[in-house]
């Protein structure tokens, strides 16, 4: 049989969203890809232009649903540096508790499709049911479970509600306690589970460099490195945390990238412990932003998925003259067919999910 | 050492199609006395169907509708009840609720007071059943539409053949043959043409590449699956799924009060065990090896095209593969239907055991269901090269190992 093309999406289960991976086959063999992406463009950059900086807030929650808050984030910090806005100490600890909360909640809405994408669909429902937690606990802190809207340039939109730490403390204990005695067992300890995904994917920590990878897929290629460590924003300079890089052997592959994520919520687990310590018990959340802005302004964050860069630019209007979005997952799409050539076809669905795409920020 | 419920089926039958044949033939001669012309010719036909080799005819029909019955519309239906319920408890969820009284019927819509969504979802698979019956079947323009219909019947056909040899007790059965394991087996192994069939006729990528897994997964594990049934004759000596039941109710061991039957597991035949469930899983096509129907790559693999009832079909059907692969097992390996009988009734001059051979037959048989249910909810996907190596690399050698085992065994102890 000569080799053919398959449309992977756009509809098809393993797009997790609306994007098309084209694979040509030969055989069960992948000889070459070529993702197609755009169907979900929606043009964020340019709708931004003609709104006000504090509405923009409204499209970024929207570039992808599953971390709201961390997109919000990074256009607010980068508004925040072309004003010139301090944001109080409080509210730099607030938006550090919200967005590792957003971050733990992406990672588990990664980890429920990576798991039907291998044919385990309890993996989906465990992780759906363990989401829950962590999107009540940004139900108390923004009163949403998606588009929070809850960043604001200067601070955070609202306090804590009484008895937050109790919560969010009890929360977090039943988590851990059933990442070690559920998740484990049932995913990568688990002896199928790395037949499927150890030495699948695989990448090399210069060509991930190359093509612009960031992020926890990077980390999984051995390369250290993190913008909450290496170019500290709000008060992530305070609290002590490992940034999780795969030190073991077969680094970048699937299985590489799964346990970054998997070890990502424990670090997030434990910032989010620390923060609730360190914060300052009463005081300012927010500072009082002027209208119009001049100048520049960019932030880069980690976002769940990489790097996230927001670049503002105002002319002294009340809105921005330009917005330009860097999306992390975006630049790791056009790795993916350095990562297919020669696996197999079941193997599209062990890499793409791995990489943990999100159509919304990939498409903007 | 057990008795069946049902001694004979032919004999059951037997009876209950003379009780068919007896009114049919009152109607007859009922309507031959209202019209006096009719009478001759009718009597004529209902002597004809009253005689010994037309009632013998008719008796293999009823059977045949008997099993059909058992098999499809309480087994399976019980098997993928017990399935949707049970691994909708693992996800931490309630699965399938709907109750009887959400049914549009007569004494059932009546009662407004009860919750319709809140009994145990036995009617569910009924419902979906019947949604699957009112939906369009659709063929692809571009699908070889003979072949496509084909291949639905071709798969339900086959394996409903399975169930004309396999027998529930020493008495359930349609056929009992003296080469039934081979025979069960040949028709287990004829589906996966019926999925190549489908996976081609079609005329979609998914479905190709579905139907071809399938050709490639064939031989990995039908080898295997053969070889350690040549290893279980040099135990057995036969191939008859009575008489293979027979020899393990033979005592074992005697600890106390608790017998040890000689189960075919107990022994040499234990690599061939192993092999054999490994072998099964795949046959059955359950979630470690059901990859010609990844629906994770191949949206529904070779079933993406079909539609309708046809889909219900050989999607339903795979139950029914399940519950004669589990069926198989347990005569093969873990003593088929033999189990204590405790005490027996008697109705006038039938004696009724009170835990009759059929109701240890569907022990095995449901516990077997369960475990296949709880492995497949609990691990990934295998990839096909992977299947492929456990298939060739493992199973193939250690089915090898069993036969010179169990020959070795024969050869010692004579």
């Amino acid at each position: 049989m000569p080799a053919f093309w398959i449309n992977m999406g756009p509809q098809h289960p393993m797009t997790h969203g609306l994007w098309n991976m084209k694979v040509q086959v030969d055989g069960e063999t992948i000889t070459d890809a070529r993702p197609e992406l755009g169907y979900l463009h929606r043009g964020v950059e340019k709708i931004s232009e003609v709104r006000e900086f504090q509405k923009v807030i409204v499209l970024t929650d929207r570039l992808c649903y599953v971390s709201s808050i961390t997109w919000s984030h990074a256009y607010c910090l980068a508004v925040e540096k072309m004003m010139g806005v301090e944001v109080p100490e409080r509210g730099q600890w607030f938006r550090v508790i919200s967005l590792e909360l957003q971050r733990i909640a992406s990672h588990l809405m990664w980890l429920a499709a990576y798991g039907p994408d291998l044919g385990l669909l309890t993996a989906l429902l465990w992780s759906l049911r363990e989401r829950e937690l962590f999107l009540d606990l940004i139900q108390l802190m923004s009163g949403m479970r998606m588009n929070q809207n809850y960043p604001r340039i200067g601070g955070v939109r609202n306090d804590l509600p009484e008895n937050f730490d109790a919560m969010c403390k009890r929360s977090i204990a039943h988590f851990l306690r059933k990442l070690e005695k559920e998740y484990e067992p049932l995913l990568h300890e688990s002896k199928v589970f790395q037949m499927r995904t150890v030495g699948v994917g695989k990448i090399s920590a210069a060509e991930a460099i190359n093509w612009g990878v960031t992020g926890p897929n990077l980390r999984a290629c051995g390369v250290d490195v993190d913008v909450r460590r290496l170019d500290p924003y709000e008060t992530y300079e305070d609290v002590d945390f490992e940034v999780q890089t795969w030190k073991g052997p077969d680094a970048g592959d699937s299985y590489s990238r799964f346990i970054c994520r998997f070890r990502e919520m424990r670090e997030s687990c434990s910032i989010i412990l620390q923060a609730l310590e360190k914060m300052p018990k009463s005081g300012a959340y927010r500072a009082k932003p002027p209208r119009r802005g001049e100048g520049e302004g960019y932030a880069r964050t980690e976002d769940s998925r990489g790097e996230a860069l927001f670049y503002v630019c105002g002319d002294g209007d009340d809105r921005p003259y330009r917005v330009k979005i860097r999306s992390p997952i975006f630049c790791t799409m056009a790795a993916t067919p350095i990562m297919l050539r020669g696996n197999k076809l079941a193997d599209v669905v062990a890499i793409l999910g791995s990489i943990d795409v999100c159509v919304g920020e990939m498409d903007k | 050492m057990s008795a069946p419920l049902v001694p004979s089926l032919f004999g059951a039958c037997y009876i209950l199609t003379g009780w068919i044949v007896w009114i049919i033939n009152w109607i007859l001669r009922a309507i031959g006395t209202v019209i006096p012309p009719l009478f001759p010719p009718l009597d004529a036909l209902a002597n004809w169907l009253a005689s010994a080799p037309i009632l013998t005819v008719l008796t293999w029909l009823v059977m045949t509708l008997v099993m059909v019955v058992w098999a499809c519309l309480v087994n399976l239906l019980t098997m993928m009840w017990v399935e949707r319920k049970f691994y909708s408890r693992l996800q931490d969820r309630y699965g399938i609720m709907i109750s009887i009284w959400s049914l549009p019927l007569w004494p059932f819509n009546r009662r407004k007071d009860v919750p319709t969504h809140k009994g145990w979802g036995y009617l569910q698979n009924v419902a979906d059943g019947m949604k699957l019956l009112q939906k369009e079947n659709l063929v692809p323009a571009t699908a070889d539409s003979m072949m496509f219909n084909t291949a639905p019947a071709w798969i339900a056909g086959t394996t409903l053949m399975i169930f004309a040899a396999l027998p529930w007790s020493s008495g359930l059965y349609v056929a009992n043959l003296d080469l039934g394991i081979l025979f069960i087996l040949a028709a287990f192994s004829l589906a996966p043409l019926g999925i190549l069939i489908a996976g081609w006729s079609a005329n979609n990528k998914y479905t190709l590449v579905g139907g071809l897994r399938s050709a490639a997964m064939l031989m990995a594990y039908e080898i295997p699956l053969v070889l350690v049934v040549i290893a279980l004759v040099f135990t057995t000596g036969s191939l008859d799924p009575k008489v293979i039941v027979t020899q393990q109710e033979r005592p074992l061991l005697t600890l106390g009060p608790l017998v040890i039957p000689a189960w075919n597991l107990f022994g040499v035949q234990a690599i061939g065990f192993v092999v054999f469930l490994v072998a099964i899983i795949a046959e059955m096509e359950r979630i470690p090896f059901d990859l010609p129907e990844a629906d994770a790559e191949l949206v529904e693999g070779w079933t993406t095209e079909l539609s309708g009832m046809r889909f219900g079909l050989v999607f339903g059907f795979k139950w029914l593969r399940m519950i004669a692969g589990a069926g198989l097992l347990s005569i093969l390996y873990l003593g088929g239907w033999s189990g204590p009988v405790f005490t027996t009734l008697y109705l006038g001059s039938v004696p009724i055991p009170i835990v009759p051979e059929e109701i240890w037959f569907m022990l095995r048989v449901y516990l077997l269901g369960l475990f296949f249910i709880w492995l497949s909810w609990s691990i990934p996907r295998v990839r096909i090269d992977q299947i492929l190596n456990i298939g060739w690399k493992r199973l193939i050698p250690l089915s090898l190992l069993a036969i010179v085992a169990a020959a070795a065994v024969r050869v010692v102890t004579g």
